[in-house]
Parts: structure tokens; sequence; C-alpha cells
């Protein structure tokens, strides 16, 4: 019989914890802030096609960074949880607390019990009905929860970018100078200004009645980025 | 993952994009029904139409329901948004109806945030006749739901019109239809009116007229009530999306195409 090596608990959640960041890192950035008019995200994406922010349900959206397919299966779980919800009882009755509990749990558990953590962090953010009531949950690969009111950026340079913004951004902004506030923090410090095609952003428009997800793109986001 | 609170699934019994797939696996019960009620003991929706006009559809529906001889509801509403670009008009047992109508709203917004497009408008058809054929067992009982689905397609450029039986079997319509207890004689008022170039206000016109008639006629179906103010509910469906008619619009309208009746005149 062999014995296994010693290795303490400490060990086993240091390299995991490495291991999960490290993935991250290899990711691009996003940024979510809360603003007047809404919720607005923003992340560097090159690809049209797999997005990175999606919709959940009439005042939540969804964003992930790192394993596409990690966060992918989050969302999609998240959909059904919130529909399924939204079905039985009332669709004000869908809330983005639950579903970032219900996220913080599964990350956790998967960090914990599985072969290895996901690679992923990711945003649950809520519009509520007036400005100043929006919530954005940051969930972290091991089920650490932090909420905020103001904004929030996840990906490996999230420092960074958090620290550039943290002196510019302002609740009072407009969404479009918003979107080329996070571009630019995006670009990192070569500030190489993004273009509207390495960018995917969406946008949870407080003025909506019912479903507030939209998502900016082409010509909209262009003038958006240059006005 | 089977400790996560979140609906996860293996690849063998993982539901895809359909809600109601969704549904029957996590809570079974919620899609049967069972009951040996006669027809006095639920409430029924009566007469709704679907025009075709030059840019698009206009749905209409009265607004009684009944239950046997009783008027069980003066304002019920028969007319819904199945999403941006669809409407679903109902007739039949009003409570599996509304039931429905929920679950098909749910099935293509739930299916357009899984896949990140929407359904086409066949595929939203087909999707009803899903949920139509699935109420069979319901039907043979006596609680039958036979929705009309109208709705913009993109793809041709027009709108167009659907019904169905209670298996489930759907049919285009080509220009128009009329369903539920009063339908046989809203269709004969359309089918006598309409043409290709109806414009969204004479489609509207002639909805309303076909209903009135209906309710000339059919013990079940709401007339125009000018002392409640409840008239029919309106919606119009084009390039630009789902839009329902207020309130007030199709009461100034409704009291156009009144005009002279009150002598007998018109019908």
């Amino acid at each position: 019989m062999t014995m296994p090596f010693y290795v303490s608990p400490e060990q086993v959640m240091k390299d995991r914890a490495d291991y999960a960041r490290k993935g991250i890192a290899r990711g691009k950035s996003l940024v979510a802030m809360s603003l007047a008019s809404g919720v607005v995200i923003i992340a560097e994406n090159p690809s049209r096609t797999l997005n990175k922010i999606s919709e959940i349900y009439d005042r939540i959206a969804f964003a992930g960074v790192g394993k596409y397919n990690e966060f992918e299966m989050l969302r999609i779980a998240g959909v059904r949880q919130a529909d399924l919800k939204g079905f039985a009882f009332a669709r004000e009755d869908v809330n983005a607390r639950a579903l970032a509990n219900a996220y913080a749990q599964t990350l956790g558990q998967v960090f914990t019990h599985e072969m290895k953590p996901y690679e992923i962090e990711i945003l649950v953010a809520q519009v509520g009905a007036e400005a100043g009531t929006d919530e954005l949950f940051h969930i972290l690969y091991d089920g650490t929860v932090m909420d905020k009111t103001d904004f929030t950026v996840l990906g490996g340079e999230a420092e960074d970018i958090a620290e550039t913004l943290g002196g510019k951004f302002k609740s009072t902004m407009s969404r479009d100078s918003a979107i080329r506030l996070a571009s630019d923090a995006l670009s990192g410090p070569e500030s190489k200004a993004l273009t509207a095609n390495q960018l995917e952003v969406a946008f949870l428009d407080r003025s909506q009645s019912r479903r507030t997800f939209v998502r900016l793109r082409g010509p909209e986001l262009e003038s958006a980025l240059t006005a | 993952m089977n400790n996560s609170p979140l609906p996860f699934f293996n690849s063998g019994s993982d539901p895809g994009s359909s809600f109601s797939e969704l549904l029957t696996r996590t809570s079974p019960n919620v899609m049967a029904v069972g009951s040996s009620a006669t027809s006095e003991d639920f409430v029924h929706g009566t007469t709704v139409v679907a025009i075709r006009y030059n840019e698009g559809v206009v749905m209409a529906g009265d607004r009684r329901a009944t239950a046997g001889f009783t008027i069980a509801n003066r304002r019920i509403e028969k007319v819904f948004p199945a999403d941006d670009f669809s409407g679903i008009a109902i007739a039949g047992a009003a409570g599996p109806a509304v039931e429905m109508v929920r679950l098909f709203q749910t099935q293509l917004e739930h299916y357009e945030k899984i896949e990140g497009e929407s359904l086409s408008l066949d595929g939203k058809a087909n999707q009803l006749s899903l949920l139509v054929r699935t109420n069979l067992p319901v039907a043979m009982q006596g609680l039958a739901v036979v929705p009309l689905f109208a709705g913009f397609d993109h793809r041709q450029g027009r709108g167009r019109v659907f019904s169905y039986d209670i298996t489930g079997g759907r049919y285009e319509e080509g220009d128009f239809q009329a369903n539920g207890s009063g339908g046989v004689h809203a269709r004969n008022w359309i089918k006598a009116q309409w043409n290709k170039d109806l414009t969204a206000d004479a489609a509207t016109a002639l909805a309303l007229r076909s209903l009135f008639a209906a309710a000339d006629e059919d013990a079940a179906t709401g007339g125009p009530d000018l002392i409640r103010k409840i008239f029919p509910t309106v919606a119009v469906i084009n390039e630009q999306g789902y839009n329902a008619v207020a309130d007030e619009a199709v009461a100034a309208q409704a009291e156009v195409e009144l005009g002279g009746r009150e002598e007998g005149a018109g019908l």
C-alpha cells in the first residue's frame, strides 16, 4: 500500500487559487458601472458571437471573464433558474441576490470538491427602479461574493483598471462618456484606443419597463466611442 | 455539481433551449391537469380574429368570458403579445388558455436568451403547436384551447396568420382567420370586406366590425358595451413590432364604426 504524501489544506487551497487566478489572468477584463440612466457593462471581446455579457432576466444581466465554456454553463443555468422562478411566481420575484447566492454556492462547491476550480469570475448586475438602487455582484472563482454599488472590474488586470477608473468615475456620467472611460481604462497603459469591433457593450436601460437589456453594437457603439 | 442550487443537467437529460422540457424535468406536476368537469364549471373565452393588412397583421378579441349560460367576465383579455414581433389570441377554456399563453411567452423568451437569437416565425408557430398538442388529453375532457397565432415575418417581409386545432395541427391562413363561438360570423364578415390593400386603420375597423357582427349573432360573444365603456382588445403587429392599441383609441374607432347602427343600419 502506498501512503499519499501529506499536503496541508492551506497549500491545497493556495494551489487551487493560483491555478484559477492564472487562468483568469490570461483573458481580457471587463468593467461594469452603475449610472443614473442604468447599468453599463463593457468588455474587451473581439468575438461577435461568443458573448461575455448577456441577458438573464428583465432587469438582470450576466457577465463572465476567463474560460468561456465554464461561465457559459453558469449563464445557461442562471437563465433557467430565473425563467423557472418567474414562471412559477411572478416576474418581479426574480432578483439578482438569489441568483448571485446560487452562483456563489456553485463556485464554492466546485472550488473545494472538483478536480479543478473554475477559471472564471462572474458578474450579476441588476438595474433598480431608481438611480442608486442598482446591485452589482462580483463573484470570484472560489465563491467569494462582493457587492458593489458604483462600479466593479473583473479579470486579471482588475486592480490596475479599477485604479484608473476610481479617480474619474462619477455616477452622474452619461452612458456614452462612461463607455469611453471604460474603453480607455481597458486598453491599459499603452493606451492604444480600442475600436468598436474589439469591444462588447451592453446596457441595462433603467427607463425600460420590462426587458431592460440592450446590446450596443455597430454604428451605435461607434458613435458612443467617438462622441 | 449535484449540490448546486442551480438547475444543472447531465448531457443525456439536458432540456436544451426548450422551456417546457425544462419545466417537465424540474417540476413534472406543473404540466398535468386532470378533471372531469362539465362545461358549466369552467370559463370559456369566445371570439378572436386575426387579419392581414398591407404592412402586417391586426389581431382583436371580444372581452366576454362565459361559464355555461352565465357571463363569467366582461373584461377578459384574449389577445397577448407572444414576443416583440408576434401575438397570440385565445379561444376556448380560459384557464388552460391563459396558462398556455404564459408558457408560450416564456418559451420564446427562454429560447432567445439561451440561443442568443429569436426563433423564426415558423419556429414559433411550431412551438405553439407542441403546446396545443400537450394539452390534448385535457382538451378531450372538454377543456380545449384553440389559439390564433400571428406575427411579422422578417424573412418574408410580411404578416402571417396561423390557426390550430386541438390536436396541435397547425394551419397557415392566407389572409385572415377567426376562432371561437362567434368565429363563423366574424369570418364571414371579414371575407366579404377584406382586400389586400387594407391599411392598419382599415384592418382595425374591419376587425371591430366583424366582432360586433359576431356579438349580434352569438350569445357568448361580448358586443361593445357603451355604458361600461368596454371595447375589444386590439393589437397591430408590423415591422416595428407588437403594438397594443390603447383602450381610448379603440373606443373612439368603435364609436365611429357603430355610427348609425342604432337605427339598424349595417346589420
